[in-house]
């Protein structure tokens, strides 16, 4: 009795200890996060030092006077818009397809899509880079494009197959047995039923592709910045609060989305649950 | 014949785009720095198309040599405490409601959608002489003056260990998840306790998240320049910013090419290993 006792002392010790070590490492994972957004209202010139509290650097930003900053932010959104639907519609196809056909060069090409995710980026971002200065082409948005879509599509295929089941075949059967063509299936049939899955594979492209670096540092040329090189190359004069702030506007939009997708689909559960409700009880 | 080929259509239309990307844009390209990297290379940059194993023996001056050894020890030194800090947290996360979990999972990505630099960026404010860690140090009499750890080593540790972690639980915490807990029972009921029990039955077979954890990241470790420019402000020197100058100012595209394939044979060494108890396909990546 005592033993079992002092056994679930032990044990509520423990899970204790446990919820600290959680919120230690959760507090680690968002001290850059806080930092960022704090020294967005930082009144210093360069973000050396704290200088106290200031609004301006959103003032700032949204007088558009910093026109360096937008150009790379809207070159960084249109060229992650371009990866994400490329990537999406590719990755998807191969996704499906590599999970339903056998074919004599599938278990390569099945290998060839584990390159990008797993080797160095540096590695493949100096492959085509020297590739495409030997054949000549002119290095530029399409280059990076080329160089973000390489490694988006891969995480798509992966994030699509791991969402095809049994089931998305037994579907398909049943449609084509109902009397639908090929096309018919694949979008009325297949598509809406990966779809969860095509969401978070254009998610996962689009976060990829606004995020990265090597790519598109490596593949820019001469031509414009992305957001992140430019921020990789403001570094070494010391960032100024308008920086800070552009991310932390965008941090804001990107939770308030996801906030705003959880809304939308429980409202939507809801009012199936109400539906199904009404026509039980009428019924 | 014209049968076959009409079954054919949808095969080509569905793996026809991602193979063709595939091999244009990974197998060429990967090929081709091979070729190079047994290349000479020029007096002013670029290549001359001729023999050489030049590049590898540079590989092996001492001068080079160091950075390699040092990129190396970094890049284990990050993987061994994201294994030692990420497997508890994944083991904390997976005992938990499925609800919770992902709630969890999702707190764990967030700080991920804030720009890679800036988080980058973040750790020097938090770090610089007048920043907040060197205050709270000063005035609580812990240390005289400012301690200077911008451009260290041991920055270049932090960042790259909170950039790696959640690609280092996240394999892990799905293979605990899968865990059977009839298993755990079993070992209960045979007598194993806790600790036995983990180390004889949880820790083996979750093994292959931990590999998985393992290989995402030792090798983006191992191949990082973004941290170590940032962090180390240049003045450290790694494998990846040693690639990345070849084919800047300094121009030696075959050094560059030779220590690429360095990278390439390590990976493919490690999924080797991978492979002998696992699947590619189990690597759990997204």
């Amino acid at each position: 009795m005592e033993k079992t006792g002092r056994r679930k002392k032990k044990g509520r010790a423990l899970s204790v200890l446990a919820d600290l070590y959680a919120i230690a490492m959760y507090t680690l994972f968002y001290i850059p996060v806080a930092v960022m957004i704090a020294f967005s209202f930082n009144d210093a010139k360069r973000n050396f030092s704290w200088e106290g509290f200031t609004t301006r650097w959103y003032g700032k930003l949204f007088s558009f006077s910093n026109t360096t900053l937008w150009d790379a932010l809207v070159y960084s959104l249109v060229i992650a818009v371009l990866a994400t639907l490329i990537s999406t519609v590719v990755g998807v196809l191969g996704g499906i397809g590599l999970r339903k056909f056998e074919f004599r060069a599938k278990k390569f090409i099945n290998m060839m899509i584990y390159v990008p995710i797993i080797v160095p980026e540096i590695v493949l971002a100096v492959a085509m880079l020297i590739i495409f200065i030997t054949i000549g082409i002119r290095m530029g948005m399409g280059t990076i494009l080329i160089g973000h879509c390489t490694f988006c599509i891969p995480y798509a295929v992966v994030t699509i197959k791991g969402r095809i089941s049994g089931d998305n075949e037994t579907l398909e059967e049943a449609s084509m047995d109902l009397g639908a063509n090929r096309v018919q299936t694949f979008f009325r049939v297949t598509i809406p039923s990966i779809m969860p899955g095509i969401m978070s594979a254009a998610f996962l492209s689009f976060t990829l592709s606004i995020d990265d670096v090597v790519m598109s540092n490596m593949l820019a040329g001469a031509s414009q910045s992305t957001l992140p090189v430019l921020i990789l190359s403001l570094n070494r004069t010391g960032l100024s609060g308008d920086v800070n702030a552009l991310t932390t506007v965008m941090i804001a939009a990107m939770v308030a989305g996801l906030l705003l997708h959880r809304l939308i689909r429980r409202a939507a559960a809801a009012g199936r649950k109400r539906a199904e409700d009404g026509e039980s009880a009428k019924g | 014949m014209k049968k076959k080929d009409r079954s054919r259509l949808p095969m080509l239309a569905q793996t026809g785009p991602v193979s063709v990307w595939m091999v244009l844009f990974v197998t060429l390209p990967l090929l081709f720095i091979i070729y190079i990297s047994f290349m000479s290379r020029g007096e002013f940059g670029g290549v001359v198309y001729e023999f050489s194993t030049e590049s590898y023996r540079t590989i092996l001056d001492p001068m080079y040599f160091t950075v390699v050894a040092k990129s190396f020890r970094v890049a284990l030194t990050t993987t061994l405490l994201c294994l030692l800090f990420g497997y508890p947290l994944a083991y904390y996360i997976a005992k938990k409601p499925p609800e919770k979990a992902s709630r969890l999972i999702m707190l764990l990505m967030i700080p991920f959608w804030t720009n890679g630099m800036m988080r980058l960026n973040a750790w020097m404010l938090f770090f610089q002489m007048n920043g907040p860690v060197n205050y709270v140090l000063t005035h609580l009499h812990i240390v005289e003056k400012p301690v200077m750890f911008l451009y260290t080593d041991w920055l270049v540790n932090i960042g790259l260990f909170t950039n790696m972690l959640p690609f280092a639980v996240l394999p892990m915490y799905s293979s605990i998840e899968k865990l059977q807990k009839s298993l755990l029972e079993a070992s209960y009921d045979l007598g194993a306790d806790r600790k036995k029990t983990f180390f004889r039955v949880t820790l083996p077979l979750t093994f292959p998240g931990i590999f998985s954890a393992i290989i995402l990241t030792f090798i983006p470790a191992l191949g990082t320049y973004t941290v170590t420019d940032m962090l180390g402000g240049g003045k450290v020197l790694y494998i990846g910013n040693i690639i990345k100058n070849q084919f800047g100012a300094i121009r030696n595209w075959p050094l560059g090419a030779a220590l690429s394939v360095l990278l390439l044979v390590i990976t493919a060494l490690l999924i080797f290993l991978y492979s002998r108890f696992a699947g590619i396909e189990d690597l759990e990546v997204v």
